[in-house]
């Protein structure tokens, strides 16, 4: 029973891990243009495929396929920052939102389109020993997700707190106009946001392979949906917010499937969304936007 | 946060000064006592005294972000206070929201003007308007007599409003098309057509130039004569302050620093000091 | 104070005979068409689907374009809607009756659909519409999920067969026609009419416009927040059971986030607040991937790509907020008063 319980928790701080790198996307990019990147999820799918055909079609070793698919999502993230949200940086927000759903869809049927709406199976990424923890294994795969994740939030925790973008991207994210003056670059400012966040996202893809290995064009939907209310969780806008929405939401799914209930895991993350938005809408970690009479 | 001096001299609270003589019998439509109110560690406003008679014409200034607008939001009810009672006609207003307010009596306007831009100019004083029909879904669903006889009073009545600004040809017209000016005034219209007691009317005369501030002037003495209502204001024009408010309250970081007729206060040191030895702002 | 009256040259009876004997003919027409047998059944079923997605949309409309909101959760309406009336028909066994009986159990299945929606709809508006904006996206994007997933597994909660779940709730009576269809499109859009041209909806516009403004003017925001929510929920309910009654088998699957965007997309694409562009677009919505069947693999690319640059383009729509007025337009030909110009020298 113990032993149960402790394997889903890992399972859960694994998947969490996962959730937390992409939710952390969200949280920048809407921190920064107040846009809801509904496209986010389905840049992990992109990610997926090139790590797919990179080792598959062209051959290319399991590492090099996987630096590879963290650039492929990096650029992916800025171009569509610079085709699609650039030239609606001042329309109404809806539409901006609607684009997003737009690359969304053109994203999950571009990639049927041209590889199928199957799912591919990724050769095994990595392996490694396995760590025995009395009665519970842990996974080379989970240990490597926790690892990498942690090292990639500090990492990114350091970026926007001690470097000088991080500190404009801040600005940006409090100020728009006020940053301008002070002679942040915004488009700089901004395309460097999408660049961090849809790279964490690279990796999460990554990481997600190493346990899930099999690539479809519909995979990035239901986990962007899921980091997406991580991020709510958490507090959108906050950074250590998603982290501790991600974590949140995989331990309360692992909790969900340790109790038996695995079929209810989607409504339990979705019931969770609703409570925290009419608890505290601006999530645990965030701040409060007053509206200006 | 900079106090102001304790020891200057206040008209003391209420004053018979504020209330005109022929409201002297009546009880005033609204008395302020304590109002105050904090945002977290910040004291907006504090210590807000005033009473307004029936029909009197008050103005409320102070300099900029001296807390004028935070006190109507107080009285409307956008922001609950912190401290204080607001008594309307005697009522206390605690606990109710800005909807219930309205019902009660007080309508106003907004600094930025708050119109329903894409809707006309007849749209807008129906919303005015909307209470003072009572039809409900289904006969609005089912156009049962109600429907038209509500509906058709109700335009006659906003044409009627329209007219006190000379506005009535344009209400077919889209309320954001409208000129500056003629925007202000709309908000006006649509305020009256909610049958307040109390009008409050934040800085009407923004952006008007001297031939539409006094016609303004007129106006709002014509409005306070015709409804029997009582208006406050906030405004920087000292010119329309001074020429038609019976009563002034100055307002300093939160704080009244005096209170009187216009004389009072054009000869207040603590005023002159804090304010009106500067030139007119907006 | 004199105050100058227009006199319209087309009375309001008048506008209301025009427009009602309009419809008649046309429902007429498509009975005619489809008794005869012109119409084969290859035309009649996109014409239904397009009705039901006209129905879909118009709904939508009105708490996105008259509102002023933006719901993503309306296919869990569309779904309560289709459950509600499918477990209904197959109860009551609609396929075995007859005549006024048959008629009867139809009406009901509809009224019913509908009824339950709604209630969903106060039952979610209420606590959803205290959110505005993003945050109220998200929230029915999230309540239309677990409407989704509850569907999916309540059976196991109730210990018996009712929804039938991710199998699918199958052979439920193929009750709808063209005609029927036809009626509940022109019931749909004269009741949102008649809502929309009244103290309420005008309400419900000056929400959209400026809330703060409309509770200053003593416009009760979260009563009429919830109205048009549950409006909007009623009429997807009830294209929800004709969905039913035409597929005649029911997957939780498809009422998910995507068709609650589908149906968004039509919405945005017609210009929010225009009811007639709604219409219009939920029509070219449906019949463009039918007509377009040899390219299908590539029209949801397509459908993508005219999305984002229509976005990019043309945000306010096709029609912007064009609303339909026979009146206006018979003006414009020079019938009745002069058309009144609508910008003023500033």
């Amino acid at each position: 029973m113990f032993s149960t319980i402790v394997s889903q928790v890992i399972n859960g701080l694994q998947s969490g891990s996962i959730y937390a790198l992409v939710a952390l996307g969200y949280s920048m990019v809407y921190g920064i243009i107040l846009l809801l990147n509904f496209a986010h999820g389905d840049i992990i799918m992109v990610g997926a495929y090139v790590v797919w055909y990179s080792m598959s079609n062209l051959g290319l070793h399991p590492v090099v396929s996987m630096l590879l698919a963290i650039v492929a999502c990096t650029l992916l993230g800025m171009l569509i920052e610079k085709l699609a949200y650039t030239p609606l940086r001042s329309a109404p927000r809806l539409s901006l939102l609607i684009t997003a759903i737009g690359v969304s869809f053109l994203l999950e049927n571009g990639f049927q389109l041209i590889f199928g709406a199957g799912a591919q199976t990724v050769p095994t990424l990595v392996s490694g020993p396995s760590l025995s923890l009395g009665s519970v294994t842990v996974s080379f795969p989970a240990m490597l997700t926790l690892v990498v994740s942690i090292l990639s939030m500090a990492a990114l925790t350091f970026l926007v707190q001690k470097t000088k973008l991080g500190k404009a991207m801040r600005a940006v994210s409090e100020d728009m106009g006020a940053a301008q003056l002070m002679g942040i670059s915004l488009n700089r400012t901004i395309s460097f946001t999408f660049a961090v966040g849809s790279a964490l996202a690279g990796i999460g893809s990554v990481l997600y392979l190493c346990a899930y290995p099999q690539a479809s064009p519909t995979m990035g939907s239901m986990l962007g949906l899921k980091a997406f209310v991580a991020a709510v969780l958490g507090g959108i806008g906050s950074i250590p917010g998603a982290m501790v929405g991600g974590f949140a939401i995989g331990l309360a799914e692992a909790l969900v499937s340790a109790a038996g209930l695995s079929v209810w895991k989607d409504g339990v993350v979705f019931a969770i969304l609703i409570v925290v938005l009419l608890v505290k809408p601006t999530g645990l970690l965030g701040k409060p936007i007053v509206e200006k009479v | 946060m900079k106090r102001y001096n304790e020891d200057a001299k206040l008209v003391p609270v209420p004053s018979t000064n504020i209330i005109p003589e022929r409201d002297v019998d009546k009880s005033p439509i609204l008395e302020c006592r304590h109002l105050g109110i904090d945002f977290g560690g910040l004291t907006a406003v504090d210590e807000f005294n005033m009473a307004i008679g029936r029909t009197e014409i008050a103005g409320l200034i102070g300099p900029n972000g001296a807390g004028k607008t935070t006190v109507f939001n107080l009285l409307t009810k956008v922001y609950q206070p912190t401290r204080g009672t607001i008594l309307l006609g005697g009522m206390d207003t605690a606990g109710m929201n800005t909807v219930q307010v309205n019902h009660a009596g007080i309508a106003r306007t907004f600094q930025n003007i708050r119109l329903f831009s894409k809707l006309t100019v007849m749209e807008n004083v129906l919303i005015g308007l909307h209470s003072s029909m009572k039809y409900r879904l289904p006969t609005a669903i089912l156009r049962s007599p109600a429907y038209w006889r509500q509906e058709k009073g109700a335009r006659e009545r906003a044409l009627e409003l329209l007219s006190i600004f000379d506005m009535q040809d344009l209400a077919e017209h889209e309320a954001g098309s409208l000129p500056y000016g003629a925007q202000r005034r709309l908000e006006i219209v649509r305020a009256l057509g909610t049958n307040p007691s109390l009008l409050l009317l934040d800085e009407p005369a923004a952006g008007m130039n001297p031939s539409e501030t006094a016609e303004l002037m007129e106006n709002i003495v014509k409005i306070r004569d015709t409804f029997q209502i009582a208006v406050m204001l906030i405004e920087h024009d000292m010119s329309l302050v001074m020429n038609i408010c019976e009563g002034i309250c100055v307002l300093n970081f939160g704080r009244i620093i005096a209170k009187g007729t216009a004389k009072d206060i054009q000869n207040n040191p603590e005023v002159i000091k804090a304010y009106l030895g500067t030139r007119k702002e907006g | 104070m004199s105050v100058s009256k227009r006199r319209a040259i087309l009375s309001m009876p008048a506008r209301y005979a025009i427009n009602g004997v309009l419809m008649i003919l046309l429902v007429v027409c498509l009975q005619a068409l489809t008794a005869s047998g012109a119409l084969t059944g290859y035309y009649t079923k996109i014409l239904i689907l397009v009705g039901i997605n006209i129905i879909l949309a118009v709904s939508l409309n009105v708490a996105t374009g008259y509102l002023g909101q933006l719901p993503l959760g309306h296919a869990g309406f569309m779904a309560v809607g289709a459950y509600t009336g499918g477990i209904f028909l197959k109860a009551v066994d609609a396929a075995q009756a007859s005549g006024g009986q048959y008629v009867f159990y139809v009406i009901a299945a509809i009224v019913l659909s509908g009824i339950v929606a709604a209630v969903f709809g106060i039952l979610i508006g209420i606590p959803a519409l205290r959110l505005k904006g993003d945050y109220l996206a998200i929230i029915t994007l999230g309540f239309g999920e677990i409407i989704r997933v509850v569907i999916t597994n309540i059976d196991s909660v109730l210990g018996f067969d009712f929804t039938y779940g991710a199998s699918g709730l199958k052979r439920i009576p193929k009750v709808t026609n063209v005609l029927n269809v036809a009626l509940c499109i022109i019931l749909t859009c004269l009741v949102i009419h008649m809502v929309m041209k009244s103290r309420h909806g005008r309400a419900i516009l000056s929400i959209r416009e400026n809330e703060i403004a409309a509770e200053s003017c003593g416009v009760n925001t979260t009563y009429y927040k919830v109205m048009a929510f549950t409006i909007s929920a009623f009429f997807a309910g009830v294209a929800g059971c004709l969905y039913a009654g035409n597929l005649g088998s029911l997957q939780p699957g498809g009422f998910g986030f995507m068709k609650s965007i589908e149906i968004l997309v039509m919405v945005v694409l017609g210009g929010m607040g225009s009811m007639l562009g709604s219409i219009l677009s939920a029509g070219v919505l449906t019949v463009l991937p039918e007509a377009l069947r040899g390219f299908s693999e590539y029209r949801m690319v397509v459908y993508s790509a005219v999305l984002i640059l229509m976005m990019i383009f043309k945000p306010t729509g096709l029609l912007g907020d064009y609303d339909f007025s026979l009146s206006r337009i018979l003006e414009r030909i020079g019938i009745g008063r002069k058309p009144q110009k609508k910008e003023a020298a500033k």
